[in-house]
């Protein structure tokens, strides 16, 4: 496994370091490419920022969704339906930066549509459009080698995850080739909103801390501001998810933007320490 | 007959030289958090596969329980209605739980227990894998779940009950295509989640390394039995053995043992569905592109955009997009070559076996059959064909009886 070459620092860098600097916890926030509709992102993601998240990831649907709940699979498919795809994805990633959003904005797709693409063409056009990241749920980093090469080539960071059941050698292996940040799965599980974040959450991150000095996000079942509240100071960001699709679905479309405001603000707060 | 002999690690030449990799295909696409169990699966499949006690405790219950070996049977009147070579059957039908999944689930459920993981997941698409695994699960004494697409557990309701009185739990999959693929990503997410105390129990050449290697282990009984039936009993190996393919279990167990020798011509059946040319079928390697899913790299039928299409077929367990990737390597090396049957010539291949030999074939083995008939029918009478009678047709009678316009 090869170590990261010297790079200029990528916008998720300096988003997180800034943070650092602040001693502030970053916030990362989610919308599925095409749910509800096509043009939601359009709106959705500056509301995020609004409210106050600092990283957007861009979920790009997939037919086989197997590291998702059932929030996300939902989302997933009804975006299929309107007819969703890695192309349309980019496409929404360009027009977000014509909008005037400098945020980080970060791809998660399954392997195979940038497979399908070719990882190559992929990594130009993303870069093109915009995009500074990527997490792909299902590439570890074992079968990394190739696209992480030709995201290199065009500054995108490759964005790994690593689990509560990853042991040390492992993340040793995953650190050397992360770029921009970890981001760490905080339970043995799918994505999906929780009661409680586990208990031995500080431990696991101590444990991912002592191999490196990329910041750490932490995600999965990260969904209420007591999540958030107890992330600070462990953390250095907290990924927000599944609980976003879920208030979306819960709300008419009209009330969304108004609606993931409201809840930015009070995650935002929350990380904050403001009650 | 000894019926285990393992082979992981030990690439042949027409494998990589990175383990789990056939040619390009294969490999490891799963989530990080599944990464150390497939780690810790490799290394307890090897000890176990070089253990003495395991094998002997495999070969006994393959015997005893599983009433092997199963015979190679001359069809001498399918041979006179297709008027060509000679059609041989290996009877995997006549397996105990009535097809080769057994061979597999026996292998894995035995390899779980070493482990001391109890509770054990599976998915099925016909049925014929959940109920091997119910069934193993049931001797073994460990606690069995299986995922299935709903619109399976309909049209296999006999096997839904036989799985149920076996003591598992059986959990219908609503989600996607709520077929076998849909029920493999659930057990993967169950597995995800409870990797800790679970086992997952693959009933295919499918999924990330080391499944396809193991199940290809397992099930590589079946053509070791019939490499040594056609010596002794015919005097020399088949010209051509004959498998249907889905996921290609059944396929790749008897093709494996016929690897080295040239004059074996191995052919794949694929499930045509309303045919190949309507876009309507479950032949991946006939009209797909390779692509990831379930843990490897392999032919799949996907839409320009990289997404899983869906699939059609009379047959459940051949109902499915992917196929294991040791299957593509054979397609593109030229080892083997592949062919589809639609809905219609299985259905007639169905019948013609019920009629010529008093078999009453599964819908998939159904596929092999009816490609069986019309090669034989192209080839002298002095040559040999084995086909894989990899299940029989209990499960598939309404829906047979559906396609003739009968009521039951």
């Amino acid at each position: 496994m090869n170590n990261r070459p010297a790079q200029h620092q990528s916008r998720i860098g300096a988003t997180l370091a800034r943070h650092h600097e602040a001693g502030t916890m970053a916030l990362v926030g989610w919308q599925t490419i095409g749910f509800p509709t096509i043009q939601s992102s359009r709106t959705l993601v500056p509301a995020l920022i609004d409210g106050g998240f600092d990283l957007i990831e861009l979920g790009v649907p997939f037919s086989d969704p197997q590291a998702d709940g059932t929030t996300i699979q939902r989302a997933s498919f009804e975006a299929l339906r309107q007819g969703a795809t890695l192309s349309i994805a980019l496409d929404t990633v360009r027009t977000l930066r014509s909008d005037g959003i400098t945020a980080p904005l970060i791809f998660m797709s399954y392997y195979n549509p940038i497979l399908s693409r070719g990882l190559e063409r992929f990594a130009i056009d993303a870069s093109e459009a915009g995009v500074d990241g990527l997490i792909v749920p299902d590439l570890p980093a074992e079968e990394s080698d190739d696209l992480i090469d030709a995201l290199d080539r065009v500054g995108i960071d490759s964005i790994f995850l690593v689990a509560p059941t990853t042991p040390e050698p492992r993340l040793r292996a995953i650190a050397a080739r992360a770029r921009g940040f970890i981001y760490c799965v905080s339970l043995t599980g799918v994505t999906g909103a929780r009661q409680a974040l586990p208990t031995d959450l500080p431990d696991y991150l101590a444990r991912v801390r002592n191999v490196t000095n990329l910041p750490l996000a932490v995600g999965f079942g990260v969904s209420r501001p007591e999540h958030v509240a107890r992330l600070r100071g462990i953390a250095d960001a907290a990924i927000v998810a599944s609980a976003i699709i879920d208030r979306m679905e819960h709300t008419p479309p009209e009330t969304h933007v108004q609606e993931l405001r409201t809840f930015a603000k009070s995650l935002r707060n929350a990380a904050d320490g403001v009650s | 007959m000894a019926t285990i002999s393992p082979s992981t690690g030990a690439a042949r030449p027409a494998e990589a030289s990175r383990p789990g990799r056939f040619g390009p295909y294969g490999g490891q696409f799963v989530p990080e958090t599944l990464m150390p169990s497939l780690v810790e699966l490799i290394d307890a499949y090897d000890i176990a596969c070089h253990d003495p006690t395991f094998t002997a405790t495999y070969d006994a219950l393959a015997r005893d329980f599983i009433g092997r070996p199963t015979p190679l049977y001359h069809a001498t009147k399918l041979t006179a209605r297709a008027g060509g070579a000679q059609v041989y059957l290996k009877r995997e039908d006549l397996a105990h739980t009535g097809a080769h999944k057994i061979n597999n689930a026996l292998g894995q459920g035995l390899l779980a227990r070493r482990m001391g993981k109890q509770r054990i997941i599976a998915e099925t698409g016909a049925g014929q894998h959940g109920v091997a695994t119910a069934t193993v699960c049931a001797m073994l004494g460990l606690e069995c779940i299986v995922y299935m697409g709903e619109e399976d557990v309909h049209r296999q309701a006999p096997n839904v009950f036989r799985m149920k009185l076996l003591g598992a739990e059986v959990r219908p999959v609503k989600s996607g295509s709520r077929t076998l693929k849909d029920a493999i990503n659930e057990a993967i997410r169950d597995w995800v989640t409870n990797v800790k105390d679970t086992f997952y129990i693959i009933g295919s050449v499918v999924g990330p390394h080391p499944y396809p290697t193991m199940v290809r282990d397992f099930q590589s009984v079946i053509g070791r039995e019939t490499r040594e039936q056609s010596l002794a009993q015919i005097g020399h190996l088949p010209d051509a053995v004959i498998a249907c393919v889905g996921g290609g279990s059944n396929a790749m167990g008897i093709f494996h043992p016929f690897h080295d020798d040239a004059s074996v011509r191995l052919i794949g059946v694929e499930a045509g569905g309303d045919g190949v040319a309507t876009g309507r079928h479950a032949a991946p390697l006939s009209a797909g592109r390779p692509g990831v899913l379930h843990g490897a790299l392999s032919y799949l039928m996907q839409d320009r955009d990289g997404q899983v299409i869906e699939t059609h077929s009379i047959s459940a367990g051949l109902d499915y997009p992917g196929v294991g990737p040791e299957h593509s390597w054979y397609k593109d090396s030229g080892r083997a070559t592949y062919v589809a049957v639609d809905d219609a010539s299985a259905l007639a291949g169905f019948e013609l076996l019920c009629q010529t030999e008093g078999i009453i074939p599964a819908l998939e083995t159904a596929h092999a059959i009816a490609y069986a008939a019309e090669y034989a029918a192209s080839r002298p009478s002095s040559e040999i064909i084995v086909v894989n009678c990899s299940g029989r047709g209990d499960k598939d009678l309404s829906t047979v009886a559906t396609r003739l316009g009968m009521t039951l």
